[in-house]
């Protein structure tokens, strides 16, 4: 796993290039502490920071090929890249090191940009063509590995995290886009391609994009999410749950080839028990596994990390987490996450990286994703629950179902029925694209009520955000409709990013995610929707292919989502001496996004009463997670840059 | 019931409105549709009332009719208190 980071030129180049990409690449060295390499010529620059997991000797970037011509940096892991070498090597290419990296770029070579459809992987990655005086970039199709890039002054710059633009661009503007603070506090995270920061974009995953003198052409998809209307034909639930083992058990085998050791995160859920096993039983790896015990038992699963423990034996580690650990670590997560967030969730997780690097471990491989490529979340439940209500609304017994929603909440919104079904039986149809989503997204969209007036005015409706995915999901029932956009949205801007590869980055830790295996992906989206929930069993089929490796109560346990206290955080033991600067009048008043008065009154209402509603939680993480972006991002940026960095490697 | 409009009105807005106008909110305006007050602010409602008005909430009385405005959350106390 490394940071990359470069420029071209589009009509004007950056003085004393090399310093630029030092002074972008050292903002990096969390993501590549073993080391830098560089490349420049006239047109282009290219910065690359190191962790070594495979060829820990030879795989230094940036890496050419056989005539010095193409050029490549590269973050991330092919899995399949002995399949692709050994290819590569049978139709005459010469290699000069054993990495992954090598391989895309002779793949590169050979099949342009058709090459990225044979890469199993998670990447972002650039490679400049010097004959041809041209820059491609990609990355992978589920945005695993980040990927931002701007134009400023004439020149096109790309990297890993948004800092690296900031450290190392003279005079390249640092300001908050409405817009998408907008989106973040209506969806949970951005929607598309802007960033929080005006004039910064996201590649978006599955896409790749190219520069030369004429400028950008695209981004360009090259994958699309694959859920699909259920297939007609005769294949049982059987059927799908043996395909879907058969591609796990490779997508794991895949995911543990490397040079160290790989581990596991445990989170006692079913999702990353499942992997677990399937690498006690299909690989010989020696397990070694992770997790977060929290101190406040509500939020804790312990227990059941435990029975997977007893059951598989596996060489395990704690990391506890306090609410004072979760409010002392906020601002440096914020640091890595470069976005605000409504929720503490991604700070365990830092804590939990942590806890994987000072163990000597680079690699995990975690449960992520199988909640939206198989149906596990509560909001499709939901959404089947108020689907069923709707179709026959005189039914007095059809809203009792709403009762089996969030009962590990403790305050539930569905304690009352008849509460619950106001709350939940809106007025859409089940034909509305966003059906699913809509009574989330209408309480999240209140926490904008601290918005100040001049800031909300600049916030457009997310109607026109909405409006750039409707095509995708025009034939999709409203199950697989929000799988789409739990996929799009959520995983890929917030659980991927801000909680996933931000967080296992700020310690040196890579993540890897057999569920997001696109095979796996692509399997998931043929499954019909019965299979999936089967009536109100989610990731029904996933039990059926993965039972008789676990625990029979890891596999009825209900569902629990991961979760961390929010307010509770900040105001349940000890208020962190942060808040009365982050949240004071003067710097709110500065950054200019929430109104000093009602957020006075939020924390005045927090000290009263530390356990809150969902509106009131998400507002009060937003708010300060939102400040601390414009103190540490914009008012006071800071990176201190040695006088000249010592690298590994100098290729020009 | 005068008096109780006013508690229930500053309760309002002292936990889910803060600074906001005070013609912002009519005694008949619904909090769940204006998204005053979500799901789950409901139950921070009902702890309030239990709290200040020394009435028990049973679960069969948790419904938009007795808490979803200002004047339906005073009749309900009325109502609460007379029996």
């Amino acid at each position: 796993m490394c940071g990359i980071a470069g420029y071209f030129n589009l009509g004007n180049r950056p003085d004393d290039g090399r310093r630029v990409l030092e002074r972008m690449i050292y903002p990096l060295a969390h993501r590549g502490p073993d080391g830098f390499g560089f490349f420049q010529d006239e047109i282009a620059g290219l910065a690359h920071a190191r962790l070594s997991i495979i060829d820990l000797a030879g795989g230094w970037q940036p890496i050419t090929n056989e005539d010095r011509t193409l050029w490549i940096i590269f973050n991330g892991e092919i899995f399949n890249y002995p399949e692709l070498r050994a290819e590569l090597l049978q139709r005459g290419h010469v290699f000069t090191t054993e990495s992954d990296t090598e391989v895309i770029l002779h793949l590169f070579e050979e099949k342009g940009t058709d090459c990225l459809a044979e890469l199993n992987g998670q990447f972002a990655l650039a490679i400049y063509d010097a004959r041809r005086r041209s820059l491609f970039l990609a990355r992978d199709r589920m945005g695993i590995r980040p990927l931002f890039y701007t134009v400023h002054a004439g020149v096109f710059y790309f990297t890993s995290e948004v800092k690296a633009l900031f450290s190392g661009v003279a005079g390249l503007p640092r300001q908050i886009e409405p817009r998408v603070l907008g989106e973040i506090f209506t969806f949970w995270s951005g929607a598309g391609e802007q960033s929080i920061f005006t004039g910064v974009k996201q590649l978006l995953p599955g896409h790749w994009l190219a520069v030369d003198s004429a400028g950008l052409k695209g981004p360009q998809s090259f994958w699309s999410l694959p859920f699909c209307p259920d297939e007609p034909g005769k294949r049982t639930e059987q059927d799908y749950a043996e395909e879907l083992r058969a591609l796990l058990i490779d997508a794991v085998r895949l995911r543990l080839r490397a040079d160290v050791p790989v581990g596991a995160y445990l989170s006692g859920g079913l999702d990353s028990s499942a992997i677990t096993a399937l690498v006690r039983h299909y690989t010989s790896n020696p397990l070694k596994s992770f997790s977060v015990a929290f101190a406040d038992s509500v939020y804790d699963e312990t227990a059941e990390q435990q029975a997977m423990v007893d059951h598989l034996t596996t060489d395990h580690h704690r990391v506890s987490c306090s609410y004072g650990d979760i409010a002392a670590a906020f601002p440096q997560v914020i640091w890595h996450t470069e976005t605000p967030i409504l929720r503490t969730a991604p700070t365990p997780l830092f804590l939990l990286s942590g806890l994987v690097r000072r163990n000597d471990y680079k690699v995990v491989l975690t449960g992520e994703g199988s909640d939206e490529i198989l149906g596990g979340y509560d909001i499709f439940k939901e959404a089947k629950i108020r689907a069923f209500i709707k179709a026959c609304p005189d039914s007095r017994l059809r809203p009792l179902l709403l009762k089996r929603l969030y009962p590990y909440l403790a305050l539930s919104p569905t304690r009352s029925a008849q509460y619950a079904r106001s709350f939940f039986d809106t007025d859409e149809v089940p034909d509305e694209l966003f059906y699913a989503h809509r009574p989330r997204w209408k309480t999240t969209a209140g926490t904008q009520v601290f918005f100040t007036d001049e800031f909300a005015a600049q916030v457009v409706t997310p109607e026109s955000t909405l409006a750039d995915m409707a095509a995708e999901l025009q034939g999709l029932d409203f199950f697989n409709r929000a799988q789409f956009v739990e996929c799009r949205m959520l995983l890929a801007n917030y659980l991927l990013s801000s909680q996933g590869d931000r967080m296992a980055m700020a310690h040196s830790v890579e993540g890897r995610y057999p569920f997001l295996d696109h095979r796996v992906v692509e399997c998931a989206g043929r499954i019909p929707t019965r299979y999936k929930m089967k009536v109100l069993d989610e990731k029904h089929i996933l039990k059926m292919a993965v039972r008789d490796l676990l625990p029979e109560a890891i596999v009825r346990r209900k569902k629990q989502p991961y979760m961390a206290p929010d307010i509770l955080s900040f105001f349940g033991e000890r208020e962190p001496d942060y808040l009365s600067y982050y949240l004071s009048e003067p710097l709110l008043r500065e950054a200019g996004m929430f109104r000093p008065q009602a957020v006075a009154k939020l924390v005045e209402k927090c000290r009263k009463r530390s356990r809150q509603g969902f509106k009131e939680n998400m507002a009060f993480v937003g708010i300060l997670s939102s400040q601390i972006v414009y103190d540490k991002m914009i008012k006071n940026f800071r990176v201190d840059i040695p006088d000249r960095l010592e690298s590994v490697k100098v290729v020009s | 019931m005068e008096e109780n409009i006013a508690t229930i009105r500053a309760f309002i807005f002292e936990s889910f409105l803060f600074d906001a106008n005070d013609d912002l909110l009519q005694n008949d305006t619904s909090f769940l549709d204006e998204g005053i007050i979500d799901s789950t602010g409901v139950l921070e409602l009902v702890d309030w009332l239990e709290e200040r008005f020394g009435i028990s909430v049973e679960d069969d009385e948790l419904v938009p009719e007795n808490l979803d405005s200002v004047n339906a959350l005073a009749a309900f106390i009325d109502r609460k208190k007379s029996n």
